[in-house]
């Protein structure tokens, strides 16, 4: 028999050659990924300096998508900003609208009925589901599984989307809150179809949990890959998913109550190493809890209106002052800081967009990991560039 | 959590020569702000970070205003002798406010999960080379929100480890979110190393072309 060639398990790698004293001696060679790459989920673009294989030092730029939401919003309505807030984070529209409707209710002292908090939880939820279980799909895509498993993500997403048509007229840019309320009401047989699709949903998780979570492959290139150290988390203002995996105990709809999450029951899932698993991992038991929370908020969903009757549509001018309002996205903390200067425009008008944020610690989470590692640890922090570059 | 009187209180206590003042705002559901002088911002973020009571771990969100020169009307009443008889007027005084930029820092304790609390610095004016204080080293988080600070608003954020642009890019003139910018006519119109090309190949054309 012949003998088997044994591989050594570490020459797969350009190994970086350094000197005695450890400095290196080959040269350094800076490789610019993106804009156009396809692990970069849109315009993104990262000054990568390699030594070998290995990252040595990494710099995100962005700005590609840039169109001054900001300023654009300071020249308009009140009103006329939330179609913007659509495009901010374009996967996750419905929890774009609710931070910027809290904020403004915020300012100007409105309330918001029971059904339309109910509906607003419902919608946000489902929001919640459609992204995790998009990133999922693109990030195992990103691993290598290319097409199936992104096809299957997107087969659930369409259900939802679906929903959203029915209700908004709009399946990405629903364009569905306003201030005091919601737009329209929801109807029984509306209910009964997110009913059908929150029934089923359990099942899809666990085919998808079954195919990924203790794939060999998934596992080899996400445990221990892209650390990211509890203190540095919190320090660096790391929200969302990204904090919890970090283990920081910490989630807006438990921290703030805003809404009707107060009465609902539903636990935070929290990661113990901080690595690149257990982003993903939480995400999908966080999609777990969304069930939960919508089976709650479609039992106990009340009747009544959806909108304030004090709140106007035309001729809406808050009184001076200023605000911070915050929601617990998809993504992470989603924040609007507004000024008022008691006219039709908002004197100040700031996005706090949390895929932006979390993009800090990406060099840090990089470091001395191999290029094809960054591309997973990116995938992990889940950016969209609309919200970033706003 | 405590209110910004009894936090003003403390951090006057502990950094010698701070002087906070409380902003007042308008807005019942919005928090005041403590305005901190740029000498001792540094010091009163490290206290802010680090006070057991507080723990304002997070640094959420920074951000820039622009605040252009006004004219601030006030109501006050004055006593007058109007035909003899000693009377309360209501008079409108006015006075002029100079512009300014300021930067502000929404914070929250992660640990005891309070917050928010509004910090503010201001810059003396809104000329070119206005500058405050960075606090990236003690958030990591503003890092990447106080380049977004600099690259809108213009304001030179002293002892920030990498100010650069972020969001327009590096030969871009002027800072786009201050109210009074006017955006040239021109802004589509970015030269690319294509243009170099061309004006290259322009040599190999033939004379009639070139003309």
């Amino acid at each position: 028999m012949n003998a088997v060639t044994q591989m050594p398990a570490t020459n797969y790698e350009i190994l970086p050659k350094t000197g005695g004293s450890g400095e290196p001696l080959g040269d350094l060679l800076e490789v610019s990924m993106g804009p156009h790459h396809p692990s970069t989920h849109g315009v993104f673009r990262m000054d990568v300096v390699l030594d070998g294989e290995r990252v040595v030092k990494l710099k995100p730029v962005f700005g590609y998508l840039h169109r001054n939401h900001e300023k654009i919003a300071e020249t308009i309505s009140y009103l006329a900003s939330m179609p913007y807030t659509d495009r901010l984070d374009y996967f996750c529209s419905m929890t774009n609208n609710w931070a910027y409707a809290l904020s403004v209710e915020k300012l100007a002292g409105l309330t918001v009925p029971e059904r339309a908090e109910y509906i607003r939880v419902i919608v946000a939820e489902l929001t919640r589901l459609q992204n995790h279980t998009c990133l999922i799909g693109f990030f195992v895509q990103d691993m290598g599984a290319l097409g199936t498993p992104l096809m299957y993500a997107f087969r659930e997403r369409e259900k939802i989307l679906d929903l959203f048509e029915a209700l908004t007229g709009s399946r990405m840019m629903c364009n569905y809150m306003r201030f005091g309320g919601v737009r329209c009401d929801v109807t029984p047989e509306w209910l009964g179809q997110v009913q059908r699709v929150v029934d089923d949903y359990g099942k899809f998780l666990d085919e998808f949990e079954t195919f990924l979570a203790e794939n060999e492959i998934l596992l080899a290139r996400t445990q221990g890959v892209g650390v990211l150290p509890r203190e540095l988390a919190v320090n660096a203002s790391v929200t969302g998913p990204m904090l919890r995996a970090a283990g920081v105990n910490y989630d807006i709809r438990k921290v703030d109550h805003y809404g009707v999450y107060g009465r609902l029951d539903f636990k935070v899932p929290l990661g113990e190493q901080g690595d690149v698993y257990d982003r993903y991992m939480i995400r999908v038991l966080e999609m777990r809890e969304s069930v939960k929370i919508l089976q709650q908020a479609l039992r106990d969903i009340p009747g009544g209106p959806v909108m304030d009757p004090k709140a106007k549509l035309r001729g809406f001018r808050p009184k001076a002052g200023e605000v911070y309002g915050r929601v617990e996205a998809p993504k992470g903390e989603l924040g609007f800081y507004l000024i008022s200067d008691g006219s039709a425009n908002p004197y100040r008008y700031r996005v706090r967009p949390p895929s932006f944020i979390n993009l800090t610690i990406l060099e840090d989470m990089c470091l001395g990991h191999r290029i094809s590692d960054t591309v997973v640890i990116l995938g992990s922090v889940d950016i969209v560039l609309g919200e970033v570059d706003r | 959590m405590e209110t910004p009187e009894q936090i003003k209180a403390r951090i006057e206590a502990a950094v010698p020569g701070a002087k906070i003042e409380i902003l007042p705002n308008d807005c019942p559901a919005g928090e005041r702000s403590l305005l901190v002088d740029p000498a001792h911002a540094l010091a009163v973020a490290k206290f802010l970070h680090d006070d057991a009571q507080l723990r304002l771990d997070f640094c959420s969100n920074v951000t820039g205003v622009d605040w252009l020169d006004a004219e601030l009307t006030e109501k006050i009443k004055v006593k007058r002798v109007v035909d003899g008889v000693e009377k309360e007027i209501e008079e409108v005084k006015k006075t002029a406010r100079p512009g300014f930029l300021e930067v502000v820092y929404h914070l929250y304790s992660m640990e005891l999960k309070h917050g928010p609390v509004a910090l503010r610095q201001r810059t003396a004016g809104r000329g070119n080379e206005v500058s405050a204080v960075s606090l990236t080293p003690v958030w990591r988080g503003c890092e990447f929100q106080e380049r977004e600070v600099f690259d809108l608003y213009g304001i030179r954020l002293e002892g920030h480890p990498d100010l650069r642009r972020i969001l327009m890019w590096d030969g871009f003139k002027g800072h786009p979110m201050r109210r009074d910018y006017v955006a040239p006519d021109d802004y589509e119109y970015e030269p690319t190393p294509h243009d170099e090309v061309l004006e290259q190949a322009k040599k190999h054309y033939p004379p009639e072309v070139q003309a």
